[in-house]
């Protein structure tokens, strides 16, 4: 059946510094679509919201990975493809392309963006806890400017972010060495199955460890135990200055089980997702060599 | 104006045909092809990128038109299961589909063939967990997958 567009318009910048003139002269919040692998699922179910929609697939200043200085960044335009494909991703943020790899499959892979799947904000986005893990700045463009946000930050409730009416995500900056050198990483998806499945959890894990073997860094990022992605400040804070042991494997679990809050829907339950987390958590700290 | 909006006119090619038609930017590429350039080869399925039955090629890119605009074919190259055959001959995809029993009730089979072709034509040797990591987002009920990864493969020792 087709989709009702009654009610709906598509404007079609050239350039980036159009999307930012309509962005900015527009009265109503503009719908700003990428690839349209999400907002297509609530188009094709008439769940959509109307009104004018602003499409940013053709601006190609959104595209592209680089290397600019001390930082790794990612137009928002980039294709889970993209991520997967990239040399400089798969060294220094191997997590990211872990994930990447994991989301829907190869057609989806071919449309679904980073920023897209920021901007979409699912808390069980697979993206999302990579980001927050590798400690990344969503850079946020309109005709007032440019400014960054830590994205540990951009969100500030379900779906709800700090992004103001007139702002797009132009790019996500990324420091050099947060996933790389010595330190152990982890991505962990659990879903009902490898493709096409939404995460019942989605982790992401980096542990650094001084000559002493004691851990000097630590990220641990949660997706689908809260209502946004979360990193686990306190569990990140309980774990620096010791040594990994049996001991704090298990006070860890239970710090970790305090601060998350999953709830029961349609792909699982709390409890299981309590386990699952608690689960991947251990496992990557009994898994890290020579502790 | 219309009761479905604003209409834009998309040029495109579709399986090396010149098309021009009138249609809502944001419809999906799927219903473009289907209700208004009349073509019903691609399939709807599950209607939210999920299945992999409406897959088609947009500048030889593998993306299911049921989560695309109709906009974003506008100058594109489009590639249906329409465009893997000669009139006269079958692709060697297509003969093993039929040889191996790779397609019973239908409806995932052209989004099947669009994107096996184009991991053929990536000219690489096919293993059974490429083919099956490629074609992760293609979803059949009715074969178990055994039989579409079968003449996947045969398929690429024909080519070879």
């Amino acid at each position: 059946m087709r989709a009702r567009l009654a009610g709906f318009s598509l404007e079609r910048p050239g350039t980036l510094d159009e999307a930012l003139g309509m962005l900015a002269a527009s009265k109503e919040r503009l719908t700003l679509l990428a690839g349209g692998t999400d907002l297509y699922v609530y188009l094709n179910a008439g769940v959509a919201r109307p009104g004018r929609w602003l499409d940013l697939w053709g601006l190609d200043e959104l595209r592209g990975i680089h290397e600019v200085g001390d930082h790794v960044v990612l137009g928002a335009l980039t294709t889970y493809t993209e991520l997967r494909a990239s040399e400089l991703v798969r060294g220094a943020l191997p997590l990211l392309a872990q994930a990447a790899a994991t989301v829907g499959a190869v057609a989806i892979q071919n449309r679904g963006t980073l920023g897209g799947n920021i901007a979409n904000g699912s808390p069980a986005g697979d993206s999302l806890p990579p980001l927050l893990a590798y400690d990344a700045e969503i850079g946020l463009r309109s005709a007032r400017g440019r400014r960054f946000v830590p994205f540990d930050r951009f969100y500030t409730g379900y779906r709800a972010s700090v992004a103001a009416p007139d702002e797009l995500i132009e790019q996500i900056r990324i420091p050099l060495g947060a996933g790389s050198g010595s330190r152990a990483c982890r991505f962990v998806k659990v879903g009902t199955r490898a493709a096409q499945a939404i995460s019942k959890v989605v982790a992401a894990f980096v542990l650094g460890r001084g000559a002493d073997g004691s851990i000097d860094h630590c990220r641990a990022a949660f997706g689908s135990v809260a209502p946004t992605p979360v990193r686990l400040r306190r569990l990140e804070q309980h774990v620096i200055g010791k040594r990994i042991d049996p001991a704090l494997i298990r006070t860890s679990s239970d710090v970790l089980l305090s601060e998350i809050a999953p709830i029961d829907d349609i792909r699982s339950t709390a409890r299981y997702r309590r386990f699952v987390a608690r689960t991947a958590w251990q496992r990557f700290m009994e898994e890290i060599p020579g502790h | 104006m219309s009761e479905e909006g604003e209409l834009t006119t998309i040029r495109c090619t579709i399986d090396g045909r010149p098309h021009e038609h009138r249609c809502h930017p944001l419809a999906s590429a799927l219903d473009f092809l289907r209700y208004v350039a009349g073509l019903t080869a691609t399939k709807e399925g599950c209607k939210e990128g999920e299945c992999g039955a409406c897959a088609i090629t947009l500048d030889g890119v593998v993306v299911n038109s049921c989560v695309v605009p109709a906009a974003h074919l506008q100058g594109r190259r489009v590639g249906t299961v329409e465009g893997l055959s000669r009139p006269d001959e079958l692709s060697a995809l297509q003969k093993a589909f039929l040889e191996c029993g790779g397609a019973q009730c239908g409806i995932c089979t052209p989004g099947m063939l669009v994107t096996g072709a184009r991991l053929l034509e990536e000219g690489e040797r096919l293993t059974e967990a490429r083919i099956r990591e490629h074609m992760a987002g293609n979803l059949c009920r009715c074969t178990g997958y055994g039989k579409i990864v079968e003449s996947l493969l045969r398929a690429s020792e024909e080519e070879r």
